[in-house]
């Protein structure tokens, strides 16, 4: 198909640059075709005699038709030669998802901040090349937030109420990190390993890869990490506020991301798996507003006679007054 | 070597020219100066140490091992832009640190067990599997910096955080009050400070200017924890 016509002509400077060009252009139209049939594919053109202007470097876009336009960080990779990829078991592999900079997790932040329709996360700000560095300094920034914020509404609220009984609850830090980990890691791996099985059968091409969608979950907790320190204020309906907020932008960015994925099945599974994705970020707003920020838990009340049998008659006013304030 | 002697005698007396008389005219040793030790100049004097290490006392042992620790105390407390942690690393400093910070934040009676302080292993763990993972993770960033060395720098750089914990205990002695609280929380913050800033004179120059960000926020994260562990003990 990209063959140059084999004339004789005498061989000059100027019929071998005229023939490199419409081998060049021969390639463009080829490797066009090949992109509008696999729009998952991202091209190189290694020739090193061509000027720059030849390399094809057409980034994927979810059917949006026009390249999109890259950044520096994207154009770099794709000039690279093909290098064999590292097996699992090299450092290489996973040095391969750390392979970002500041801008771009900021930027990334950002983007799972203020999401609007038709603003797909993976497509405009992973760009096919998702990190975990994102995903696991933001869990871990959540839950040592967590637990340190809890531990200061506790002492604000003694600070209130001196009958409260104060203790650094160490204990929780272990327990938000589980939670947050679990909750980051575990749902993303059943909700990719759901999507791949029902996409099984058809071709499709809007299937994202496991890293990409922990990227999408890690970086939507980021909204969270603002609203927990907000939860310090003690009014109750601003914090019921801030965490509906938070909760809405959070699971807005979720189902954004997720829509171009599950519109191509049945509604009801459709509407089934949107509704299952909100309803365990809610459960886990939730769970964290209740666990960590309870005010006056009763269970700081009950274990005090176990461990202090000494002042048995200060318990009972102690429990009225912490039942009436609750 | 004694065989061409041997047959180049033996040929100065059949030949009037010997077989390898001219040798000693192309003098290699007046072009090129291919004399000298082989050695490393850095590990010079300890190739020197290795040999009399076996003979010496067990005081003069353990004395030039604390006087590394000690000396690498002096480079935290008054950070430089110098290499000394980097360069001969060791992990003694980081253990007895983390030893004392633990032992110093365990309560002397016992709570209740839910809502105590953090336990001993909590603490080695926190310390431990935290720099653990800092290292890991600045060298997943392209960090130029060996996994022991880091682990050495973040936890020499605990000391100022113990130094606080034993001012806060000894304020501590004197009751609890606000005025008491606002002289632990000035302390503690004004160690973390220091903390931060000396891991970081020490470990940023391993990463590149668009990274180093990304490479110091998990120290500053991991300090901020060992602070707040710090900042809420009460006894």
């Amino acid at each position: 198909m990209g063959h140059a016509s084999l004339e004789r002509k005498a061989v000059t400077p100027q019929r071998i640059m005229a023939a490199a060009d419409v081998l060049a252009f021969h390639e463009f139209e080829e490797a066009t075709t090949l992109l509008a049939e696999t729009p998952d594919a991202a091209t190189t053109s290694q020739r090193d005699a061509l000027t720059s202007r030849e390399h094809v470097a057409v980034a994927v876009g979810s059917g949006y038709g026009a390249p999109e336009v890259e950044d520096e960080g994207d154009k770099t990779a794709l000039l690279q030669e093909e290098k064999p990829q590292p097996r699992f078991w090299t450092f290489d592999y996973y040095q391969s998802f750390f392979d970002v900079d500041t801008s771009q997790v900021l930027d990334r932040i950002k983007g799972s901040l203020l999401p609007h329709p038709g603003y797909n996360f993976v497509r405009h700000h992973l760009r096919n090349r998702p990190d975990l560095y994102g995903p696991f300094w933001i869990c871990a920034t959540l839950a040592f937030v967590l637990a340190v914020t809890g531990n200061l509404t506790l002492v604000l609220a003694q600070r209130r109420d001196s009958s409260i009984h104060y203790s650094p609850q160490f204990h929780k830090v272990t327990v938000a990190g589980i939670t947050i980990y679990c909750y980051a890691w575990l749902v993303p791996l059943a909700l990719w390993g759901f999507l791949r099985w029902r996409q099984g059968t058809r071709e499709h091409m809007e299937l994202y890869t496991f890293l990409e969608t922990v990227c999408v979950y890690g970086y939507s907790l980021s909204v969270f990490v603002p609203t927990v320190i907000l939860w310090l204020i003690p009014v109750e309906w601003l914090q019921w506020l801030f965490g509906a907020l938070a909760l809405a932008l959070s699971a807005a960015g979720l189902v954004f991301t997720l829509w171009p994925v599950v519109r191509e099945d049945t509604r009801l599974v459709a509407a089934a798996l949107l509704s299952i994705v909100v309803l365990l970020h809610a459960l886990l707003a939730l769970g964290c507003k209740l666990y960590f920020f309870q005010p006056l838990p009763l269970e700081h009340v009950i274990p005090a006679p176990q461990a202090t049998p000494l002042s048995p008659s200060i318990l009972p006013p102690t429990s009225a007054r912490s039942m009436t304030t609750l | 070597m004694a065989e061409a002697e041997e047959s180049s005698g033996e040929l100065e007396t059949a030949t009037p020219r010997p077989l390898f008389a001219g040798l000693s005219d192309i003098s290699i040793s007046q072009d090129i100066p291919i004399e000298g030790e082989i050695t490393i100049p850095m590990q010079g004097r300890a190739r020197e140490l290795d040999r009399s290490t076996l003979n010496e006392s067990v005081r003069h042992t353990i004395m030039r091992d604390l006087k590394a620790v000690g000396k690498k105390f002096m480079h935290v407390l008054y950070p430089r832009r110098s290499n000394v942690l980097l360069r001969d690393w060791d992990l003694w400093g980081p253990l007895i640190l983390c030893v004392t910070l633990a032992l110093m934040l365990q309560k002397g009676s016992v709570d209740g067990e839910k809502d105590g302080g953090p336990q001993f292993a909590e603490v080695f763990v926190i310390v431990w599997f935290g720099a653990v993972t800092i290292t890991l993770n600045s060298k997943l960033l392209g960090g130029n910096i060996s996994f022991f060395q880091s682990l050495c720098v973040l936890g020499y750089c605990i000391l100022p955080l113990t130094v606080a914990m034993l001012i806060c205990r000894l304020v501590l002695l004197a009751g609890q009050g606000p005025i008491n609280f606002m002289i632990r929380l000035f302390v503690v913050v004004v160690m973390f400070i220091w903390s931060v800033v000396a891991s970081t004179a020490f470990l940023a120059d391993s990463h590149p200017p668009n990274r180093k960000a990304l490479a110091v926020y998990p120290v500053f994260l991991f300090y901020f924890v060992i602070s707040w562990m710090i900042l809420t003990f009460t006894p």
